[in-house]
């Protein structure tokens, strides 16, 4: 056998295998849902009544559902102006500069902080700040877990737009200068719609991130299990209720808790889908 | 390709040699596997220890829960499991074996406080229900204050924290709630975890006391093992003979003195003891009547009974105190013993 071969057989079967390993996981997130959803139906989506009290079981998952969206999109919002603002400095105003250096080394470092870190400054910085603030008198909530998830989201969405900025040809923002355009007229009309499909990518995959992050959020979001009354009251998400429930669940919860598990999954999926589209139909 | 082939070999080779070595050392002394309860882990660390010093056999515990020590119990993967809440009949017919239960210690679930300014906090059962159920939800609530005479309770909220995490100690804390409240046993009812009407969550104890220490004006309740280890301002509870009672060892083992049934399934809460501090519980270990399943040699069943025996024994027994469980009283003792006696292997007694 040639070492073609060899590199082709290796290839492909490092490939099957994470097909393998991907489908075995749809697989067993349906399976292991499928009493939650024989017993509840759609109701399982919709109802926001989680009781696993033995007797009177029964399990919505709406409350998890909508603080998951909620806090994820809040977090986006929250993160979007200074991200964006954050990608333009770096990647048009002060391109190449030290400065532009520096600061583009600590938003990577921000990054690379693992969540629990976040969860804890939330906890011991954060969530003080916001009772100083007078947003609630303990300070937890759906709120403050939004804050801490725009921060932890910044990177994503700033280092890909940042670098789909500075991607754009300088022959195109060159042109519009000698055509007398100000700096923020560039901006606005050659850089902005040459890398949107860019800068949008950048946003979904921190949404996406948003979404599935566990530690930090289960640390600051209250971890009540009803549907979250206002923005600064308590509430739970998908993956911070699996991650607290999962060790003592059995039977019909265990069911439940996967389900919440193949929801977030398909709500993942969606969002990456969505964006997708959204690139393509803008190009 | 033939050098990956020979590697692979080699590899597989070298994994099966070691096999058959360790295959030939096990016939002395066995080692066990066991996995549950997280509540007693630091009781069942200590002690699995010394039993390994002792008699050169090591126990693996894994701190995995309740449900999960039952689970594996009932997959037959671990030599015996543990549980803070007994197996329910039901439960117990739909394992595949007997079961039996011995308790090991007792604990108890603490109500730890943060009110700036307040030191002692006397708490009725009443008390207690309106303020989890949420009817009570300002300290200086009058219904409080005519209980606290001198305590300057302030005007400030009421956050209770309860655990997000299914657990062991919300157990005995629902199942305290469920025999002193009518409202709580209709409304909430018992279980690992619950429907909460008010109040946020916090995984495990070490979240719920840090979050305690963190928020002024909330209240909580905690694992006493943990609390204990803690400076934490703990409530005293009302028990059934009217007496407020502060958690202590002492008062948590006066719990255990009533009648206790022969197979030992029995929540302590709410003991007539007058001395009893009224939210304890027992832990148990659980395993199969015949020990001979899943392939288990007759010298691996031999060595869990002894380590069994030996965690009810006096030596066990007084490790307990040292990381803040209160050991079981002589009657419960005598009755763990019972039950280890009547453990077979394929039908024959084991002794």
């Amino acid at each position: 056998m040639n070492s073609d071969k060899i590199t082709k057989l290796v290839l492909s079967l490092g490939s099957f295998i994470l097909i393998i390993v991907a489908a075995g996981m749809v697989y067993s997130l349906v399976v292991g849902s499928i009493p939650a959803f024989k017993t509840f139906g759609f109701q399982f989506i919709f109802s926001n009544n989680w009781d696993p009290t033995s007797g009177k079981e029964n399990y919505g998952a709406l409350p998890f559902i909508a603080g998951t969206l909620i806090s994820s999109i809040l977090a986006l919002l929250i993160s979007l102006p200074l991200s964006f603002s954050t990608s333009l400095f770096l990647g048009e105003y002060f391109k190449g500069t030290r400065v532009a250096r520096i600061l583009s080394t600590l938003v990577d470092l921000l990054a690379g902080i693992p969540s629990i870190v976040y969860g804890l400054w939330g906890f011991y910085v954060l969530r003080p700040l916001m009772i100083e603030l007078g947003i609630g008198s303990q300070g937890f909530g759906v709120f403050t877990a939004s804050v801490i998830l725009a921060i932890m989201i910044i990177p994503y969405a700033t280092s890909l737009s940042n670098e789909i900025i500075s991607m754009v040809p300088n022959d195109l923002k060159e042109a519009a200068y000698s055509l007398g355009a100000t700096r923020l007229e560039v901006i606005q009309t050659v850089t902005i719609p040459n890398a949107h499909s860019g800068i949008i990518a950048g946003y979904i995959l921190s949404f996406g991130r948003a979404l599935g992050e566990t530690m930090a959020v289960t640390m600051l979001i209250g971890n009540s299990n009803k549907v979250p009354d206002s923005l600064f009251g308590t509430g739970n998400s998908m993956a911070s209720v699996i991650a607290n429930q999962f060790g003592e669940a059995d039977g019909l919860k265990l069911s439940a808790l996967i389900a919440i598990g193949l929801l977030l999954f398909v709500i993942t999926a969606l969002v990456n889908a969505l964006g997708k589209l959204i690139i393509k139909k803008m190009q | 390709m033939k050098k990956l082939l020979t590697l692979v070999l080699a590899v597989a080779l070298l994994s099966s040699c070691s096999n058959s070595s360790k295959k030939s050392t096990e016939s002395k002394s066995v080692d066990l596997t066991a996995a549950g309860a997280t509540f007693p882990l630091p009781f069942y660390n200590m002690v699995f220890k010394k039993y390994g010093e002792e008699n050169g056999s090591t126990v693996t515990y894994g701190g995995i829960g309740s449900g999960g020590g039952i689970r594996s119990l009932s997959d037959q993967v671990v030599d015996f499991g543990a549980t803070d809440g007994y197996l329910s009949d039901d439960k117990l017919k739909d394992m595949p074996g007997e079961v039996l239960h011995i308790p090991t210690c007792i604990g108890a679930v603490v109500i730890a406080y943060n009110i700036p300014g307040v030191e002692s906090l006397k708490l009725t059962n009443e008390l207690l229900e309106k303020i989890f159920m949420g009817d009570i939800t300002k300290w200086n609530d009058a219904a409080i204050k005519a209980n606290n005479e001198g305590a300057n309770l302030p005007d400030m909220d009421i956050t209770v924290v309860h655990r997000s995490d299914g657990s062991g100690t919300t157990q005995i804390f629902s199942d305290f709630m469920t025999k002193i409240s009518e409202k709580w046993a209709n409304q909430i009812g018992v279980g690992k975890s619950l429907n909460w009407p008010v109040g946020m969550g916090a995984k495990g104890n070490p979240g719920v006391a840090g979050t305690i220490s963190q928020t002024e004006g909330s209240i909580g309740y905690i694992g006493s093992e943990f609390a204990f280890a803690q400076k934490i301002a703990m409530a005293e509870v009302q028990n059934a003979a009217g007496n407020y009672v502060l958690p202590t060892i002492e008062t948590i083992s006066a719990a255990a003195q009533g009648e206790i049934p022969a197979d030992t399934r029995i929540m302590l809460t709410n003991s007539a003891d007058p001395a009893a501090y009224p939210i304890s519980g027992f832990t148990w270990l659980i395993f199969y009547k015949d020990q001979a399943y899943n392939n288990r040699s007759e010298a691996q069943a031999k060595q869990t009974v002894d380590l069994l025996k030996w965690m009810v024994s006096e030596k066990a027994q007084s490790e307990a105190p040292k990381v803040h469980y209160a050991p079981l009283p002589a009657a419960a003792v005598e009755k763990a013993k019972a039950i280890l006696s009547t453990v077979t292997y394929n039908g024959k007694a084991l002794q």
